[in-house]
């Protein structure tokens, strides 16, 4: 009997049980998949918590909902990764022995990587929404909070979901004027990039989103630590940035058990090859999801995408066959912008979002780098497909590789 | 694409001036475009920073980011910023002859 460990029930961890169970024999295959929490976290939910829009319960599952027979699911903290024994031990003192792993264990917001986000600030004037828990406190804080500036702001890249806190701008933006108190608050976004997006024609669509919506854009801010008794962020250059409320996206970091097996990089993510995510280092072990460095998005529909490609190509690879699907990178995000009205981006390791009409070319329905009330639907209608279809590894009618039909250059 | 010579060799350079192909590079070109961005002399700790980035280019395919730089070759950010003043990592990679590092999406 082989078996194929995964580390990790989140979006990569899930989809790559539910793909490859109906694909590897039963009676050769045993698959376990083990994640620390029972509870599976629609993450792409998180940023309509602070306005309201989802609660809490909207984007919480049991994770054993969504593991299709036939999978043995553990509940349990990884405490190591062996790749030379090819074990790994939970806490408890319990061994998983394997031939194949997976390493699907995600990346996740670590404050403590910046000096001075601590202390009774955290919750009252600093706060974050990548966290179920961080994004009820700021819902509970955005409720009573008077008005001043409000600057929201990137620590560090990559991080995930990377167009989450632009996204948070334009909903606050959409948020404060709602409830009448626009004109008491300043709204600045501030990125150590030198664009508000690392793509050169989103970055122009979204500065005019901006600009239309009377944000002010601080660029090239690498914070260097918060002055939480000052308010302020205090940058590397020198540069200082009072706020009266900072959300912020915090340094994203692999899990902790990655690094202490020497299989991460700076930030603990594992570099793999990027179209077909096997280790650089190790043949029997791969990484999916945010928990690999790939140079694309951090982002479901990348786990989604690639979890496609992977499964493919698995069952070939264990039999000695060449993997003949390479992931290109491919990307797509709804981009929501406020006032009942979203766009749309579409890329890959080559090319960078465009405008056009997507999936259908020239018909849509979703409009690329465009604020439509469709996009804010598809978004919406999302987190059905995510839970219902996604998920379980059914069919959705997007192809895993990028298409440049009905992209306009 | 332009190309320039410099210290007596061609290299081509993109529309911001950044070298295009880093096997063109040399010691004394490093030299020469640091003073064009107006750091002169290029102290030891300076060579430190352009040598790591120049191997860990060489293994990984892209410019290395201030993060892993400061993690991986004992030079701490707030240094790279006294070293490489305003926007250190395009101008350590500007000297080193290599892509401005892309950030990932």
């Amino acid at each position: 009997m082989k078996r194929l460990l995964v580390l990790g029930a989140g979006t990569a961890g899930t989809v790559v049980v539910n793909k490859l169970r109906p694909r590897l024999d039963p009676a050769e295959w045993h698959i376990t998949v083990v994640d620390q929490d029972a509870c599976h976290h629609y993450q792409a939910g998180y940023l309509f918590i602070p306005f309201g829009i989802y609660r809490r319960r909207d984007v919480e599952r049991p994770r054993r909902d969504f593991i299709p027979a036939g999978v043995e699911m553990i509940l349990g903290q990884i405490e190591e990764i062996d790749p030379e024994r090819q074990r790994v031990a939970l806490a408890g003192g319990r061994h998983l022995d394997y031939d194949y792993l997976v390493i699907a264990t995600g990346t996740r917001p670590v404050p403590a990587q910046t000096p001075g986000y601590d202390g009774d600030a955290v919750g009252d004037s600093i706060h974050q929404f990548y966290t179920a828990d961080g994004a009820v406190a700021l819902y509970e804080r955005l409720k009573s909070w008077e008005g001043g500036r409000m600057v929201v702001n990137i620590m560090e890249f990559p991080f995930k979901c990377p167009v989450a806190p632009l996204e948070f701008t334009f909903l606050a933006d959409w948020w404060f004027r709602e409830h009448g108190r626009r004109d008491k608050v300043e709204l600045v976004f501030a990125t150590p990039m030198s664009e508000v997006f690392t793509k050169p024609v989103a970055a122009s669509h979204l500065t005019g989103v901006l600009e239309a919506k009377e944000i002010r854009v601080e660029t090239d801010l690498y914070v260097e630590r918060i002055d939480a008794d000052a308010g302020a962020l205090v940058a590397y250059d020198g540069r200082e940035l009072p706020y009266d409320l900072l959300v912020t996206v915090p340094v994203n970091m692999g899990a902790e058990v990655v690094a202490r097996a020497g299989l991460g990089d700076e930030l603990n993510h594992v570099p793999v090859d990027k179209g077909t995510f096997l280790s650089t280092r190790y043949p029997n072990i791969f990484a999916l999801g945010d928990a690999a460095a790939l140079p694309t998005s951090k982002a479901g529909s990348v786990a989604h995408f690639s979890v496609e490609v992977f499964a493919d190509n698995f069952p070939r690879y264990v039999e000695g066959l060449e993997m003949l699907e390479r992931f290109d990178g491919h990307a797509n995000c709804f981009i929501e912008s406020g006032f009942g009205k979203g766009l749309l981006i579409d890329f890959n390791y080559d090319t960078e979002p465009l405008p056009g009409k997507y999936p259908l070319p020239g018909i849509g329905p979703f409009s690329l780098l465009q604020e439509t009330v469709t996009n804010h639907w598809g978004k919406m209608m999302f987190r059905w497909v995510y839970w219902n279809l996604l998920l379980r590894g059914r069919e959705i009618p997007l192809p895993a590789e990028m298409s440049m039909y009905g992209k306009e250059r | 694409m332009p190309i320039a010579t410099i210290a007596g060799r061609e290299v081509s350079l993109n529309d911001e001036g950044f070298m295009t192909d880093p096997a063109q590079w040399t010691e004394e070109i490093a030299t020469f475009l640091a003073g064009q961005i107006g750091i002169d002399p290029l102290t030891d700790e300076h060579w430190k920073v352009i040598r790591f980035l120049r191997s860990d280019y060489t293994e990984q395919g892209e410019t290395a980011t201030l993060r892993r730089v400061s993690t991986l070759a004992g030079v701490d950010t707030k240094a790279l910023y006294t070293l490489f003043p305003g926007k250190p990592a395009r101008k350590m990679a500007y000297v080193a002859g290599l892509p401005k590092p892309k950030g990932c999406v």
